[in-house]
This record gives C-alpha cells, structure tokens and sequence, in this order.
C-alpha cells in the first residue's frame, strides 16, 4: 500500500491531514528538498508540493520526472498559482511533439 | 553521407543488403509506433490539461474557505481541530501499458468512518467555514489523484516519444543512407572489376590469336621450303 504525502508551507497544507494525507509543512529551500527525497525513498506513490516551494527546488522536483513513482505533482499554495503545474505540461508537450500545440492561445 | 568501411566483396554486399532490409523494417515499425504513442499522448495531455484547470480551480477554492475558517478561529483551534484524521487514504498502485510504455494507475481507497462523516472534530468548538473547506477538499480528492495520474503518464510518454523520435531519426538520416551509399559502392566497384575483367580476357584472347596465326605462318613457310 502506497500513501500520498504532502509537502508545502503549513497554512497551505493543513487541511489536507483532514482527507487523509500525510501532511509534512516545511518551512525553508533545504527542509523541503530534504523532505522531499526522504518521501520518495519511503514508497510514497504521489507527493503533492505547493507551487512556492517547487519553484525553489525545480532539480529535485525534475529528477523524478522520468521515474515511475513517485509522482510529484505541484500544486497551487494559498497564496495563488503560480503557474509552475501548467508549465510542466507545456514542457511535456514541447518535449514529445517540438512545439507547443496545445497552448498557443 | 559517409561510406561504411568495408572491403568491397560479394559477401559483404550481401550482408549489407541484408542490413539495410532490416533497418528500413525497423524504420518503418519504429515511425507507426512513434505516430501511436503520439495519438495516445494528445488524449492524455489534453485530459491531463483539463483535470488541472479543475484541480486548481477547486483548491483555489478551499484555501479561499481555509483563510476564512482561519480568520474565524484561533490557529491553535484550527490545528487541534486536524489533529487527528479519522480519514485514511491508501492508493493501491500498478501499471497499464500503452504502447511498451509502463504508466501508473492509482487506484485510491479510503479507510475511515464513512462518506458523510468525514470531519475529525466535534462541532462545537469549530467554525462552519471549516467545514465547508474540507467538504470542498474532500470533493477535490479524486480530481487530485486523477491529475497525479495524467500528468505522470504524460511525462513518462514525452519520454517515451523522445526517444523513439531520435530512434526514427537515425535510422532515416544517417544509417539507411550510409548503408545505400556503401551498397552502391561495391556494386560499382563489382561491375568496374567485371569491366575490367573483360578487356582482359579479350586482350588475351587477341594475344593468343595473334600467336596462332604467327605460328600457322611459320608452319606454312616451313611447309613451303
């Protein structure tokens, strides 16, 4: 059985303890990449990351790209998104196919 | 395009055209796999852009509730009230195979006390924005897992699309046309030697004419004397 973690900053975060997932509030660039390798070498399937900390550590969110688990989706923090979810489909996009074909509206 | 190195004989010109039989093959199979997972990956990444919109939408969403529950209590409230979850998410994981590709489906179960009741607190001492916000959470579960799902599946396929782009490439660019090029080397070369081969034996077949008829001469003046 696999779980589904939850790293971001606390106000972010909090709720999702109430539906189930494993909740981790980090407040700083290093407590967050430290978190986060530590889920994904701990059989955590998807690990969910507040947009405002995925776009401190892009390394550490990219080296799982190409591996099957986990899978590290971000998310929108309560301050708003930041577009960083989007743009990761974008770049999927222009990786398979060259050029942006979905997106240019 | 630059010739292969090989030494311009029957049997290598046969090796060679067995070659290029199965690289043209192997090209051809890799272009309609690479045309599939193409067609399969536009499907995954416009649901995958799609279930996003609605995933950011609804936890834009909740946290909007989430501040105002905060607004209306204290923190030390607010996370006493999450303390303890009563709802447990376990995903069950395997994988599906699209196109020799492995991608996860995430099969999600959730182990509590049952749908309704899905609030780990008493309602006394929290405020009803709070319950709303995790309603709305609760809502966005499945939306959440589904994204998770798509957008894993739509990198592994980038991946996938990437590499076997390259694969068509090489083969189409550079190793078909190296192997073209070589073949019409040596079938030159062949013909060019078969040429030469030729003259020769004409030559020789001149020379040993021209030695006849001088011998016949000889004899015949022989005979004459």
């Amino acid at each position: 059985m696999h779980k589904v973690g939850v790293i971001g900053e606390r106000d972010s975060v909090l709720g999702f303890k109430a539906v189930g997932f494993d909740v981790y509030p980090v407040i700083s660039r290093e407590e967050a990449s430290e978190r986060l390798k530590e889920l994904a070498e701990n059989g955590y399937a998807v690990i969910y990351i507040t947009e405002q900390f995925a776009a401190m550590i892009p390394e550490d969110v990219e080296r799982f790209r190409f591996s099957r688990f986990p899978a590290i989706i971000p998310i929108p923090g309560s301050q708003g998104s930041l577009g960083i979810g989007m743009s990761s489909v974008k770049k999927s996009v222009e990786k398979a196919v060259g050029a942006d074909i979905l997106f240019n509206e | 395009m630059a010739r292969l190195n090989v030494n311009p004989t029957r049997m290598v010109l046969t090796n060679l055209k067995r070659r290029l039989r199965t690289a043209r093959r192997g090209h051809k199979l890799l272009k309609d796999k690479r045309d599939e997972l193409m067609k399969k990956f536009l499907d995954i990444v416009r649901e995958n852009r799609k279930e996003r919109e609605i995933v950011e939408k609804l936890l834009m969403d909740v946290h909007s509730r989430f501040i105002l529950a905060r607004a209306l209590m204290s923190s030390e409230m607010l996370e006493e009230a999450l303390m303890f979850p009563k709802q447990k998410v376990s995903l069950k994981t395997s994988t599906r195979n699209i196109m020799s590709v492995d991608v996860p489906v995430l099969e999600f179960t959730t182990e509590g006390s049952g749908e309704e009741d899905i609030f780990p607190y008493g309602f006394a001492n929290t405020s009803g924005e709070l319950d709303g916000a995790i309603q709305a959470l609760s809502e966005a579960l499945p939306h959440m897992l589904r994204l998770a799902e798509l957008e894993k599946s739509a990198q592994l396929l980038a991946d996938e699309i990437e590499k076997t782009r390259r694969r068509v490439n090489a083969l189409e660019y550079v190793l078909i046309p190296n192997l073209e090029e070589t073949i019409k080397y040596i079938v030159m070369k062949l013909d060019e030697n078969e040429r030469g081969n030729l003259t020769r034996l004409m030559k020789v077949k001149d020379m040993m004419l021209e030695q006849a008829r001088q011998q016949r001469l000889q004899r015949d003046g022989l005979l004459q004397e």
